[in-house]
């Protein structure tokens, strides 16, 4: 048992530390980033292809970098520190991550190289309305006639959907089941509504009409286990982010705390707001490890465990997020209002997070489920 | 970053908890399992079963006992021995006092002392707290003035847990009246058994007898008994509350009853309730939460000083320690208003201990350093308030 990063890990550590921070440590940077379309900058995401980010959890032979799930939280928390726009989380690890599990070896090639060359960003078009963080698809229909796969429905909502070059869209098959397909950003029949996000990113309404798809991996297999483990892994990942923007919440939090003065003196002096502040730390200490444990479960764990680890991080990191979001804002008082100011962000950002992959109730209603199962829970394997 | 143990990690968890599960008696590990009092000779027996074994005091030097065990080891050693319901050795002894004399005392008094106080020859009690000086403790007011070879001592301590058995106890007293309150303090070993020394027994709400007063009238001290030098003992009692803050993250024990509590919920057809399995499972994660946090802190410190984060694991180990005893009330429900009955009664036994334990537990977020004490050191320590 080991929780200390090894010298290639401090060393990747550092280098995006570098790159994120040259982009955003100044706020007013992101600000300007996420004003205009497409609520990123496509030359730091070329950066980041340049240092190896966005092949990192890809294989070298789909002309990714083959690096493990730690490597892959190191640099999901440091964007989470300054939390950067660009769509990593969604983009790589959850889209590329599908293509990954499911593509056929030529796919993965061409669209996971592509991505990890930093030409082409990807959108997992999951989500449909009504349903929430469902695996399987039933609103939009996949349709065949003879080699030609056709999408009818509408995904919504679609993180970066009218920006991706290529859409990864879940529909259920003609016989049942649920499949992945590759929708091309410029397919007929495609119409992308695109909007911003609270967080600052942009997302959009996938409507599909007899749209042109390939089929990802094996025509017409039902590939809802798959997209049920890569969606864990991509919360995992949601976790360490959430742990970066948390502590860049509390230390931004902490700061203002010992410099802003009332009554003549700095806030830090009542202990009324000190004491939150510590609770604010414990939370952030238990949900990071809760993060960093599920981080260590993917690199060894059955598609079984890494679900129950990704429920289990989620809901600490959930409840964390809230609490940690929200006293950063009452701790700053009015500032904290303010779209000028960082910590507001923070809190959107993680309050974000919370329902992209199923927030503390969905992972709480499959754990309470299961407290029949086991005596204790054990950490190790 | 490895989430699996060594093989050699792995072999010393079986032979501990083989150990545990065979070589101390099932009568003690009973008493635990089913949350009894221990009497004062199973206390005894266990430590010394464990001190035969030479795993009693882990945490000593080597040459005092101790073993030269990784951080790691020495958390697996823990919470085996909770697992197994194995009373943990006396803190007192283990934790508290050793471990002082080990790092301050001088080779007389460590030869004197150190070998019967693993092997619970001598039972050692607390003399820390007094009637003014709880959280601000360096505030006591128990003088010992020096007479020739010994010191004079007069004054009170309270909170004195399990007094009523001590041999000796470890006191702070006040040597010098005239400068800043820390800087005044020294710390004497005293025999309990010494004229003037009166130990009064105090009541707690859960009916039990656990805590004492302990009255000082011109009690006289042999010099030499002082730990370190005269007017250190701030520095003692300093390196004291830290071992004890990372000793009190009590998180096996407690997985252990809420386990239990799994059981008692099935027996009475509630773990089908919704919201008592949501809240077991609320609990159940923030368990895993906190023992994770602490396999971090130990894997982070160093020189057997305390990582300032360990003030998280003493707050929340406590807090989910009173919460999960609060379920099981909750559990019993109204067979939870029968503490009194006894083994003829219809009610299950769990459920008649069910309230004194969470009504003794309360005093878990005050002693080894209050919650709000532990708050304070974060906000300080760590967030620079």
């Amino acid at each position: 048992m080991d929780f200390t990063y090894d010298e290639e890990q401090q060393a990747l550590r550092e280098a995006v530390r570098g790159l994120v921070g040259k982009a955003y440590s100044d706020y007013e940077q992101r600000r300007q980033t996420v004003a205009k379309d497409p609520g990123f900058d496509e030359s730091q995401w070329g950066r980041m292809a340049e240092m190896g980010l966005l092949g990192l959890p890809f294989s070298e032979d789909d002309g990714g970098v083959g690096a493990g799930p730690v490597e892959i939280s190191i640099v999901a928390e440091e964007l989470g520190r300054v939390v950067a726009p660009e769509p990593y989380l969604t983009s790589v690890v959850w889209a590329g991550g599908l293509v990954s599990a499911v593509g056929t070896a030529e796919q993965r090639a061409e669209v996971l190289g592509a991505l990890s060359a930093g030409e082409s960003v990807l959108a997992p078009a999951l989500a449909e309305p009504g349903r929430r963080w469902a695996n399987d698809a039933t609103a939009t229909t996949a349709s065949v006639d003879g080699d030609t796969w056709t999408l009818t429905g509408v995904k919504e909502p679609v993180i970066q959907g009218e920006r991706a070059d290529v859409l990864v869209v879940s529909a259920m098959l003609p016989e049942g089941g649920t499949g992945l397909f590759l929708v091309a950003g410029d397919a007929s029949g495609l119409t992308r509504t695109g909007y911003a996000t609270h967080d600052g990113g942009r997302a959009a309404k996938v409507a599909l009409d007899g749209t042109p798809a390939t089929p990802l991996g094996e025509a017409g297999a039902d590939v809802a286990a798959s997209i049920a483990t890569v969606t864990d892994l991509a919360r995992i990942m949601a976790c360490n982010e959430a742990v970066g923007a948390m502590e860049t919440a509390l230390r931004t939090t902490s700061a203002y705390l010992t410099s802003r003065k009332q009554f003549g003196v700095t806030l830090n002096t009542f202990q009324a707001l000190t004491f939150r502040a510590a609770d604010m730390y414990i939370s952030l200490e238990l949900a990071k490890s809760l993060a960093v444990w599920a981080t260590m479960v993917v690199a060894s764990g059955s598609p079984a465990e890494i679900a129950e680890a990704a429920q289990r991080a989620s809901l600490q990191v959930a409840r964390a997020g809230r609490h940690i979001g929200q006293e950063a804002i009452q701790l700053h008082g009015g500032i904290g209002m303010t779209a000028e100011y960082s910590i507001g962000a923070y809190t959107s950002r993680l309050t974000f997070l919370d329902h992209l992959l199923g927030d503390a109730a969905h992972h709480l209603r499959a754990l309470a489920a299961s407290v029949g199962d086991h005596a204790e829970v054990d950490p190790l394997p | 970053m490895q989430l699996e143990l060594s093989a050699e990690d792995a072999a010393f968890r079986d032979e501990m908890r083989t150990f545990f599960t065979t070589e101390v008696p099932q009568e003690i590990r009973d008493a635990v399992a089913e949350r009894r009092e221990l009497t004062k000779d199973q206390i005894v027996e266990s430590q010394r079963v464990l001190n035969a074994r030479g795993i009693a005091v882990p945490n000593w030097p080597v040459e005092w006992g101790g073993q030269d065990w990784s951080p790691l080891r020495r958390h697996i050693w823990h919470e085996e021995m909770q697992r197994a319901d194995v009373p943990a050795p006396l803190p007192f002894n283990a934790s508290m006092i050793g471990p002082v004399i080990a790092h301050f005392g001088s080779q007389e008094i460590k030869e004197r002392f150190l070998p019967a106080t693993a092997k619970l020859d001598i039972w050692w009690s607390q003399g820390f707290s007094e009637p003014d000086a709880g959280s601000d403790l360096a505030s006591l007011r128990t003088t010992a003035v020096r007479d020739g070879d010994e010191f004079v001592v007069n004054g009170q301590k309270t909170w004195t847990t399990l007094g009523q058995y001590g041999d000796w106890i470890f006191t702070l007293v006040r040597t010098d009246p005239d400068v800043k309150k820390q800087a005044g303090i020294s710390m004497l070993l005293i025999d309990m058994t010494s004229p003037g020394l009166t130990v009064r027994p105090i009541e707690l709400i859960d009916g039990g007898h656990e805590v004492n007063e302990v009255w000082f009238e011109d009690v006289r001290v042999p010099a030499e008994n002082m730990v370190g030098e005269l007017n250190s003992g701030w520095t003692q009692a300093k390196f004291l509350l830290g071992n004890e803050r990372v000793g009190v993250a009590p998180v096996g024990g407690t997985k252990r009853v809420l386990a239990q509590a799994k059981e008692w919920a099935r027996e009475t057809d509630q773990l089908d309730d919704p919201m008592l399995s949501s809240r077991i499972a609320e609990l159940e994660n923030d368990l895993l939460a906190l023992e994770l946090t602490a396999l971090r802190v130990v894997a982070h410190s160093a020189d057997g000083k305390p990582h300032p984060a360990s003030s998280v694991l003493k707050l929340k180990g406590t807090e989910l320690q009173q919460a999960v005893s609060e379920l099981v009330v909750d559990l019993a429900g109204p067979a939870s208003l029968a503490s009194g009955a006894g083994d003829d009664s219809d009610l299950p036994w769990w459920s008649r201990r069910a309230t004194p334990a969470y009504l003794n537990l309360r005093k878990a977020s005050i002693y080894g350093g209050s919650n709000e004490v532990q708050r304070q050191i974060i906000a300080k320590t760590i967030l620079g308030l």
